[in-house]
This record gives structure tokens, sequence and C-alpha cells, in this order.
């Protein structure tokens, strides 16, 4: 008899005989990820103008983007206020813009139920470049042409980091999904 | 890419069940959109959480600040030993020359101590209040805030100013315990007034939001100004001590001229937090015109006593 080929019996996130999803991975990995992204940007240079991409918020796209039912729509409330704590917006625009987002992604989703990568990558480079112009009127400072130059670089970075992104989110769900709990 | 489950089968608790997320989503942003009308209105509002929230990560901060500064210096190494040679030759020229200008720097600190004695200033008033590290920006929102490893129990106050090496950093907008906010100058609501460095042309120094500074002449008229010129805070106002450098000019426009930051956040390293220079002229500041200042009778007596 021919030897079983031994891939039979697992699937991408390996065994299925007496191995199970980490409950703890399964929630946690996707909000972790948002958290830390919200963070992220505040930490590795001090710049004097506005350079790098909103994390967070790409972040939480992408996981939408990939695993469309993974976050209530009112998640938005919860991981924006942590992200204001950070971004240096004033308090309630993150919360704001998170939440209207989740509703504007949930309803274009409705529309467009089959979408391709490319078109993906367009929503979310519209939504972010949206997302910081809207920013920027709500910070509180006066708007000058300047100003609002500046965020050029910022929203062309954050265009073309987003490919990148769901690559990386790709994986991390990978790893959410790994069979490492033992039954039994 | 597949869609989420939003058509919920004919089961009414599944069907409630997305309708109640939309209904909380939409409570979500007005409540946003609520929070965020109160923090424009009062913009210290939400000082409390922000900062504790700042206390939590400073840690990381620290740790991201030492690798970024030591990045830098690594690589400023590779590339100083690659031009040792002809860098070693010239370094020696200006050393020489150097020493010169020292020995006249010496001459004219005497003479300055000297005359500062005649006008009877006390030495070392502006002691730096504490010495800390940058642990990051706000860099992916367009107000420019920065956070620093010092607070309220290092001495730390609102409103004084941080200065790097090279001069000017900005100044401190909210405390709490060990890490304090500070508004970079190339924040669009930053206002500093300055001075050319080697003459008393007046000017203000705003911050234009995208990493470079507007400098609005105070005296219309003929620009005085030249590409190159040194901006160096003129004392104005009271909150910075004058002669610190702010900016170098980098082009001329019709009421100024743009000009960068000499002292850019992004190759500083540590900062110091001095004390506000003048807090009488800010407290006479505040005060309407018609009432009499705190503590000026007995400064006007300091005064004549002295004499």
């Amino acid at each position: 008899m021919d030897q079983v080929n031994p891939k039979a019996r697992s699937d991408e996130y390996g065994s299925r005989i007496n191995r199970a999803h980490s409950p703890v991975l399964f929630y946690a990995v996707p909000y972790l990820t948002i958290l830390l992204g919200s963070i992220l940007p505040t930490l590795p240079i001090a710049s004097a103008l506005p350079l790098i991409p909103p994390m967070g918020f790409i972040i939480l796209l992408a996981w939408r983007m990939i695993r469309p039912g993974l976050f209530p729509v009112w998640v938005g409330f919860p991981l924006g206020m942590f992200d204001d704590l950070f971004s240096g917006q004033p308090f309630g625009s993150a919360i704001m813009l998170w939440s209207i987002s989740m509703i504007v992604f949930d309803i274009l989703e409705a529309r467009f139920p089959w979408r391709s990568f490319a078109q993906d990558w367009l929503t979310l480079g519209l939504g972010i470049a949206a997302y910081l112009l809207i920013g920027a009127v709500l910070s509180g400072a006066p708007l000058t042409l300047p100003g609002l130059i500046a965020l050029a670089p910022q929203i062309l970075l954050s265009f073309m980091i987003y490919p990148m992104v769901v690559r990386v989110i790709a994986r991390l769900d990978r790893l959410r999904l790994k069979r490492i709990r033992v039954i039994g | 890419m597949a869609s989420s489950n939003r058509r919920s089968s004919y089961s009414r608790k599944a069907q409630y069940g997305v309708f109640t997320g939309y209904v909380l989503a939409g409570i979500g942003a007005l409540v946003g959109a609520v929070l965020l009308g109160l923090s424009l209105w009062r913009p210290a509002s939400f000082n409390g959480p922000r900062g504790i929230a700042q206390e939590a990560v400073s840690p990381v901060g620290e740790a991201s600040t030492t690798v970024r500064v030591e990045g830098q210096g690594l690589i400023d190494s590779i590339a100083g030993y690659l031009r040792a040679g002809s860098q070693n030759a010239k370094l020696k020229r200006e050393v020489d020359v150097a020493r010169i200008r020292l020995a006249e720097a010496k001459a004219l600190e005497q003479e300055n101590n000297r005359l500062k004695a005649l006008l009877n200033l006390s030495e070392g008033a502006n002691k730096p209040v504490a010495i800390t590290r940058f642990l990051g920006s706000t860099a992916s929102s367009s107000r420019r805030f920065a956070y620093i490893g010092a607070g309220s129990r290092d001495g730390v106050a609102v409103g004084m100013p941080v200065r790097s090496e090279r001069g000017v950093v900005g100044r401190i907008l909210e405390v709490s315990p060990n890490t304090a906010r500070v508004l970079l100058l190339t924040d669009s609501q930053s206002v500093l007034p300055v001075r050319r460095a080697n003459d008393e042309v007046v000017a203000f120094a705003e911050g234009r939001g995208d990493g470079l500074l507007q400098i609005r002449l105070i005296n219309l008229g003929v620009n005085p100004l030249k590409k190159g010129d040194v901006m160096v805070t003129s004392g104005t106002g009271g909150y910075y001590s004058p002669g610190i450098a702010v900016a170098i000019v980098d082009q001329i426009v019709d009421d100024g001229a743009v000009a960068r930051m000499i002292s850019d956040p992004a190759a500083t390293d540590f900062v110091t937090i001095e004390r506000i220079w003048q807090p009488e002229a800010l407290d006479a500041a505040r005060r309407p015109a018609d009432q009499p200042l705190q503590g000026s009778e007995a400064a006007i007596e300091a005064a004549s006593g002295a004499e």
C-alpha cells in the first residue's frame, strides 16, 4: 500500500486531526495589530511635517478587506478612541471618522460584492486621502495652502504602502488561524 | 474578494443583530462628532487620558529614540571614515580659525559680564528645568506635536520653551507626571517673535504646517531679508529668552520670507526645557490695561534699593 500523503489530513493552517484554532490568537491578533498601528507613527521619527501614513486606520481597513465579517460595524468607536489618544488630532476625530468609514465601506461592499484587488486598492486609496484631508480640516489649526500641499507625500505614501500592509496582514491572518490548540 | 455576510438569512435574530450593529456604529459616529466639537472648543478637555496613554508607551518611545539616534550615529561614523583624509585637513584649518574666534569670544564675554554687572543683572538665571529626550511626534497627523520624557515631576510646566543645542524647538503645551507634549514651531498654530541675528529687523515666525516657517515682517516696506539670513528669538512676548537661533531664510516672498527651522526635530535627540523668560510680561499681557500688575511695586522698590 502506498504511503498516505502526509499533507492529506491538514489544511493551510496545520493538521486537522486533534488540533483547533487558538481562541486567544483568533480574537487578539486583529485588535492588537490595529492598536500597535495606532502607536507606531508616534515612535520612529520626530518629523517637522506630517509624513507617516495613519497606520492604525490602514491596518483596520486591510483587515476589513481580507476578512470582511471579522469586525462588528461599531468597532470604529473603541479603536478610534484609542487612536485619538496618540494621533495628535483633537479627541473624537478618529472616533467619528473611523465609525463613518466602517459604515461607508460596508455600504460599498454591499453595492460591489465582487471586487478585484486593484478596485480594493483604489477604494482604500481614496478613503485614506479623504480621511487625511478631513483630518486636516478638523485638526483645529488654521488651514493653509502649504499645509494642504504637505499632505500629498503622506497620501502618496499611504497609497503605495497598502499592498505591503495587506501582505503582512494576510500573513498575520494565517497566524491567527493556526491550529495550535491540542484537543483531547 | 468575498463579501461579509450582510444579508443575514431569514433569521429574525440575525437580522436584528445586523441592524443593531449599524445603529451602534451611527451612535459611535455621533458621539465622536460631539467629542470632536468639545475638544475643538476646549482643546485641553482630554489632556488627562492622553497624558496617561503617553506615559504608558514612554518606555517604548525611549527605546526607539535610542535606536534612532544610534542608527544615525552609525551612518555618520561610516561616512566620516570614508572622508577621513580630506576632512582632517579641513578640520585643522577650521580649528585654527576657531581658536582665534574663541579668544575673541572670551574677550566679549568678559566685556559682557562687566556690562551685566553694571546693569545689576543676575547671571545664570535661566538654568534649564530639565534635560530630556524626544520620545516621538505625531507624525501621521497634520498637527505638529512632539512628546518628551520629562513632566511635572521634573518641574516642567505649560508654556516653557523647549530647545535643543541648535536652537528653539517649540514650547510645552500639556504636562503629565513623566511626559509632556510640545507644540513644535512648524505647527500652524505656533507663532514666535524673531529678529534678524545681525540687526534689528523684527518679524513673526509662523508655522506653515509643512515643515517650513513663514517669516512675516512687522515693519512693511522694502523687504530687507536676504537668502541665508539667520533669525533668532527677539525675547518679545516673554516666553523665549532672546538670541536663540530659530530659522534660516530660504526663499524671499512679498511680506517676508519662507524659512527653514535650524533645529529640525527629526535630527534632535536631547532637548532642554527652560524656564519662561519673563513670566511677569506674560502676566502683564493677560491682564486688562486698567488693573495694576502683581508685584510691580515690589519690583520698583527692589530696583530703587539696588541703586
